[in-house]
């Protein structure tokens, strides 16, 4: 059927918008927050790491993915189902540890590629499944 | 014990929240197109919905729990742990609202929350 094929095209987009928009993100922040350095627990220390994180145009850029991926997530819920989108965004995980082989060179433990498998067969899975089972109020006009 | 119950604070919290939003923007609907002026009125509708702001302080809370677990076990045991909520998010996603689990659906979210554990885990 047309529309669903429609549906589960428009949702492996958003699926993955959300994906790289997290990832990325997260990779962002995480860079941004160590050319900060390590945040005193003090009045002083938050005040002086809040300072430098609101003049960090990483950490900027690491929001702007962030808010692209709260987006592609309430979009994606608006027509599929929280069961179908939720399991599919952990092939984030497999991702960041393809890349992290790829780019980085890091070794990775058997252990974690036991993991990655399980994850994309999992995926792969629920990704059989219809995208949505429950009705939805509007239809979007083709 | 604290341990746990800080756990469980993380995940109610986090699918608990994620329920909330989704129950949210199915009544949003769907935006009618994905450009870009359509985008921004159906994000002023979603945010305009109770339900969406009866999500967001679960996932705050469920944020801050994760904070403090950081704070007292390490990464390898906390991610792991949390990866519970794949399944947690399930049943809740079946029971309330009211979504059709199937047996395929069922075992791709136990492979990904076994997957998510043991990648977490390093």
């Amino acid at each position: 059927m047309a529309s669903e094929r429609r549906l589960r095209i428009k949702t492996l987009v958003m699926v993955l918008a959300m994906v790289v928009c997290a990832n990325a993100g997260d990779l962002l922040l995480k860079r941004g927050m160590t050319e900060i350095g390590a945040v005193q627990l003090t009045a002083s220390g938050l005040a002086q790491a809040f300072r430098l994180t609101v003049a960090s145009g990483t950490i900027w850029v690491a929001i702007l993915f962030l808010s692209g991926f709260m987006l592609s997530y309430m979009t994606v819920l608006s027509w599929a189902d929280y069961s179908y989108v939720m399991p599919a965004g952990a092939f984030g995980y497999a991702l960041l540890t393809l890349l992290a082989v790829v780019f980085l060179h890091e070794s990775v433990s058997a252990r974690r590629w036991v993991g990655v498998v399980l994850i994309c067969a999992g995926v792969l899975l629920v990704g059989q499944t219809k995208p949505r089972t429950t009705s939805v109020v509007s239809e979007a006009p083709a | 014990m604290r341990v746990i119950l800080v756990l469980a604070l993380l995940i109610f919290g986090s699918t608990g929240g994620e329920i909330a939003i989704t129950h949210g923007m199915k009544a949003t609907g769907e935006p009618a197109r994905l450009r870009p002026l359509a985008m921004l009125q159906f994000l002023g509708l979603a945010v305009r919905n109770g339900w969406f702001w009866a999500g967001v302080p679960l996932m705050a809370l469920s944020f801050y729990s994760l904070l403090v677990l950081l704070s007292w076990e390490p990464i390898s045991l906390v991610i792991p742990a949390s990866a519970l909520s794949y399944v947690v998010g399930t049943l809740g996603a079946k029971y309330i609202l009211g979504e059709q689990v199937s047996a395929a659906r069922w075992a791709g979210v136990v492979l990904v929350c076994v997957g998510v554990a043991l990648v977490a885990a390093g």
